[in-house]
């Protein structure tokens, strides 16, 4: 068998893989700049895989995916938090959240879930999208697990952020799909940050904390 | 152009034109004006239907939620008119994010109503995640600790809510694009359902878990409710009132919609046991918790809870009689619990406070309103000759026949939930009336109609609605 006999199928396979191992660098990295870093290279894989994906399904809409992934997500969105943490002077904070271990051992658990569900389902699909779907439900689960074990508000923004990721990877996997999906999870991208911008501002106003551990003290059910 | 996209351009261009009015009281008018012309535009579908387009769709399903999620939008922009003047006065609020508040209050109804009428997954998808971002900023908006901690939980929770309910729409495609072929169509709900028999059934059952899942987040599902109780209790009441009386029903029907499809294949798995699981528990935890409540806001949030929990268990249920009954408590709870936030609205303005210990006496001190607080809890208890008893009662019969044991936790959670609801209703309503008295000018017209029509509804439904609901129900398999 000669070394590249599916170079399109090894290829997304290769990318997909380097964007879970991304997640659970994620998992693992406790200050708030290699979060960052570590955020924006997962999502010039996600532009790679995008574009590789436009190629392999000769579908040019989804370059325009790759080029909002490559643009938003690898650049703007990560300095301007960048931004955020120097100007809130939180970069030394280092989370206390679940231990390294017990967190890779559920995310390890995480993954053979999403095998193990999707892989049986999608028999009749494309060997190319069955793959991309199960690392993109691992690492949709693995953002969801970094939103839970963080309390540090900046890093739960970045677990959601690489869970919208593994949706896109999802969605560009998936053999002609609509671009209105995409688009819409673009625009979504854009909204939700400009949102969480506000929140940023508005939390450091009124608490001098990002640490959702403190806001959650003020709950409204006192007596 | 069709009616339906006059009933979307009139709520999209006044949150427009609302963004730019500076003066709120006039800003307050348009959001009425535009409310009312929503409301009409949405009852010419009863006259002549529009055609199925590839992106918009009213069909026998959508067709009256459409016209009651226009009316309850409408009667709330008049108790909101009145409301923000006194918080104003008060200064919790500055004429500043008045502008924001209006526009994002149109902007809402137009994300409800484009939920309603979107015949594209995808459409239908983005329209629920706009309806989040526009109500994370009308729940913030008062920006204090516990407002600003309300917004971020909603946000976090149904941002991964939508997420995983995208995911579900991307394995619905998956699904469909083998017999559909690539393209629009694999995502057009109407064209999606009759060929819904051929689909790949176990990943049709895949895609539901993720879209109750990610949808039921949006109803206020235990154990995904978390965020409900602090977004009804933290924001201004107009946004309780169509959060509670809107929102949730719309976040169901979408369920719904992809429960029709998993309907239409044989050998997907029956989506009620799912269903029927989630409704009862948030039925329960929500009925018990009722007890715990300070905040009176928070407690009517819970009793919304408690509902969506007894809708979602009759449509678990399914049949004709239990899906009639679901469709009726939708109606009726969602024009009861609107009533019940208009009036503590006033009342909260009044006493200066949402601590039920520090209201007291409200039939003495406030006849009119202390009676429509009354009436309105009384409804939502489900006492006859309301029209909440009717749907419980229908409820609670076709599943006695069915399912002994699960009618029997039904019942008992209904039991708990009535004992809370009288628990406080005596102490707000009734005995010597204390709390601050501040002077606030109160619009109940909003309130008594609802709850004319509930009462109606009790003692008479009209025909045409009946076969209406008949033939939904039929629909909905």
């Amino acid at each position: 068998m000669p070394v590249l006999a599916n170079l399109t199928y090894d290829t997304a396979h290769l990318l997909d893989a380097g964007m879970l191992v991304l997640s659970f660098a994620l998992l693992y990295q406790r200050r708030l700049f290699g979060v960052l870093k570590i955020y924006a290279m997962q999502a010039v894989l996600l532009a790679a895989a995008a574009a590789w994906q436009a190629h392999a399904q000769d579908a040019p809409q989804l370059y325009i995916t790759a080029a909002t992934a490559l643009v938003f997500k690898g650049a703007v969105i990560p300095i301007a938090l960048h931004r955020i943490i120097v100007r809130l002077d939180i970069h030394r904070a280092i989370e206390t959240a679940l231990g390294i271990g017990p967190t890779l051992v559920v995310g390890v658990a995480l993954v053979s879930l999403s095998i193990l569900l999707v892989l049986p389902v999608t028999a009749a699909s494309a060997a190319l999208t069955r793959e991309s779907l199960a690392s993109a439900l691992s690492i949709v689960l693995l953002g969801l697990l970094m939103m839970i074990t963080r309390r540090n508000a900046v890093s739960q923004v970045v677990g959601f952020m690489s869970l919208e990721n593994g949706l896109i990877l999802a969605a560009v996997g998936v053999k002609g799909m609509p671009l209105v999906v995409e688009l819409s999870i673009a625009f979504e991208v854009m909204v939700a940050f400009i949102i969480f911008g506000i929140f940023f501002f508005h939390i450091r106003e009124r608490f001098d904390t990002l640490d959702v551990h403190d806001i959650e003290r003020f709950r409204g059910e006192r007596s | 152009m069709s009616i339906v996209h006059v009933i979307l351009a009139i709520p999209a261009l006044a949150a427009l034109l609302l963004a730019l009015l500076p003066s709120y009281r006039l800003a307050a008018r348009v959001n009425v004006a535009a409310s009312v012309l929503t409301l009409f535009a949405s009852l010419v579908p009863f006259i002549r239907r529009p055609d199925t387009t590839p992106f918009l769709l009213i069909d026998d399903f959508n067709i009256y939620l459409v016209a009651l999620t226009a009316f309850v939008a409408c009667t709330t922009s008049l108790f909101s008119a009145r409301y923000i003047v006194h918080e104003v006065e008060i200064g919790r609020l500055v004429p500043r994010y008045l502008r924001y508040y209006h526009a994002m209050y149109q902007a809402f109804v137009l994300t409800m109503l484009l939920a309603l009428t979107a015949n594209n997954l995808g459409t239908l998808w983005v329209a629920i995640e706009g309806a989040t971002l526009t109500t994370v900023l009308m729940v913030g908006l008062y920006r204090t600790h516990a407002a600003l901690e309300a917004a971020w939980k909603y946000f976090i929770l149904c941002g991964v809510g939508i997420a995983l309910a995208l995911f579900g729409t991307i394995l619905m495609y998956l699904a469909a694009e083998p017999v559909m072929g690539e393209g629009l169509l694999a995502m057009t709900w109407s064209e999606l359902l009759p060929h819904a028999a051929q689909f790949n059934p176990a990943l049709l059952n895949l895609a539901f878990v993720f879209l109750l899942v990610g949808y039921g987040t949006k109803v206020g599902l235990a154990p995904l409710h978390a965020w409900l109780p602090d977004a009804h209790a933290e924001g201004p009441t107009p946004i309780s009132a169509v959060l509670s009386g809107l929102l949730l029903n719309v976040a169901l029907y979408s369920v719904l919609r992809f429960k029709m499809l998993l309907a239409a294949n044989p050998l997907a798995v029956a989506p009620g046991p799912l269903m029927v699981t989630m409704g009862l528990s948030s039925l329960l935890l929500a009925s018990f918790m009722l007890y715990r409540r300070r905040d009176i806001k928070r407690f009517f949030a819970y009793s919304s809870i408690e509902h969506m929990g007894i809708i979602t268990f009759a449509f678990g249920m399914g049949g004709p009689l239990a899906n009639f009954a679901g469709l009726l408590h939708m109606t009726m709870h969602s024009l009861t619990k609107s009533a019940i936030f208009y009036a503590v609205g006033h009342v909260s303005q009044i006493k200066g406070t949402q601590r039920i210990a520090d209201i007291r006496g409200l039939t003495s001190s406030q006849p009119v309103l202390g009676w429509a607080l009354v009436l309105g809890v009384v409804a939502i208890a489900g006492l006859p000759p309301f029209g909440v008893f009717m749907s419980e009662f229908l409820v609670l019969t076709t599943s006695f026949a069915r399912a002994p044991l699960l009618a029997a936790l039904v019942l008992a959670g209904l039991l708990v939930g009535f004992g809370a609801l009288v628990l406080r209703l005596q102490g707000l309503a009734f005995g010597e009336g204390t709390g601050g008295e501040k002077a606030s000018s109160v619009a109940l017209l909003p309130a008594f109609l609802h709850l004319i029509l509930v009462l109606t509804a009790g003692i008479y439904l009209p025909g045409p609605l009946v076969s209406w609901f008949q033939t939904v129900a039929k629909l909905l398999g």
